[in-house]
């Protein structure tokens, strides 16, 4: 029995439960949340590059592209905003991200 | 085909185990060194898919550089791990029991009745001069030209608004601006002309003072 596009699926659907679970878990914890994000869009990416595999189509695979694009940008600018607010605050707890909560 | 297979099981499971560390280390730098294990398992998964531009990327960007930003900046923060472990457990309940659900919804429909190989075949292997990075190129640059510019310039927006966020001017830190020396002038710039009353009525102890030196010139 080969390696079928079910087996991919189900790898990538485990990964993205596992990033979700991530963020459940950590909920205090700004840097793990965004690793868990990282998880997630690793399973989309996974997907996508499986599809474009066994459909014969390309697309996905320069979609993949552009996901990891924004995926880089969003964890450049999660991070500055993480570093920033922690020289403000001393704290990266998700709990004192209060401050115009009225 | 048996040992393609063998490489996929290997592969995936180091890629969910990693997953799995991630999310339950207690010491962040860990987690970070185990999202790059995930990161260059599934890299090697792509591979197996015959993505390789892709999985080279995966493993040069992001593990190269996304990581070792990840990495820098948790070293960089002395975070008080005890106070962020606080509720780990309050959150697990509800958080597996979501986690299990959407689990069991999403194999209910990629179970191999939709997506087994009589719907999918499998891939027909690409020759030894078929060169996937050619092919991505070749896609990119004509049909894909645009949306691949508008991924440049969402990276040109995550580079300004990065050093925009952290950029800091400290007042304590003395630093020349050579461009303002540059353009000084003679006139303005260096000599100021205060306009002030005369004082020699003002002040008449500083007259009387200096009233002898005078005379005995």
């Amino acid at each position: 029995m080969e390696i079928t596009l079910t087996h991919y699926l189900a790898v990538a659907a485990v990964l993205f439960t596992t990033g979700l679970f991530g963020i459940f878990l950590n909920r205090r914890n700004v840097i793990v949340i965004l690793m868990s994000i990282e998880l997630m869009l690793l399973a989309v990416n996974i997907n996508f590059v499986a599809f474009s595999a066994f459909l014969g189509d390309l697309a996905g695979q320069v979609f993949t592209l552009f996901v990891l694009t924004v995926a880089a940008a969003e964890a450049a600018i999660g991070l500055a905003i993480l570093v920033v607010f922690f020289r403000n605050k001393g704290s990266i707890a998700v709990e004192d991200i209060s401050s115009l909560k009225g | 085909m048996g040992f393609e297979k063998f490489l996929f099981y290997v592969f995936a499971a180091i890629t969910l185990f990693a997953a799995g560390m991630v999310i339950t280390r207690r010491n962040p730098v860990h987690a970070v060194l185990y999202l790059v294990l995930a990161f260059i398992s599934s890299a090697a998964l792509w591979i197996l898919l015959e993505a390789e531009f892709l999985g080279i990327v995966l493993v040069l960007v992001y593990v190269g550089a996304v990581m070792v930003l990840f990495l820098f900046v948790v070293m960089m923060l002395d975070v008080d791990i005890a106070t962020l472990r606080a509720g780990f457990i309050r959150y697990l309940p509800i958080g597996a029991l979501i986690a299990v659900v959407l689990a069991l919804e999403i194999f209910l429909i990629v179970g191999p009745a939709n997506f087994g190989l009589q719907q999918f075949p499998s891939p027909v292997p690409a020759g030894p001069d078929v060169s996937n990075t050619e092919e991505l190129g070749l896609l990119l640059y004509t049909l894909y030209v645009y949306p691949f510019e508008i991924a440049a310039v969402i990276l040109l927006v995550a580079i300004v608004a990065a050093i925009r966020l952290t950029l800091r001017r400290r007042p304590d830190t003395k630093y020349m601006d050579p461009a303002k020396q540059v353009r000084v002038k003679k006139g303005p710039d260096r000599i100021r002309i205060v306009k002030m009353p005369s004082e020699s009525a003002a002040v008449p102890a500083v007259a009387a003072s200096a009233a002898p030196q005078e005379s005995t010139e």
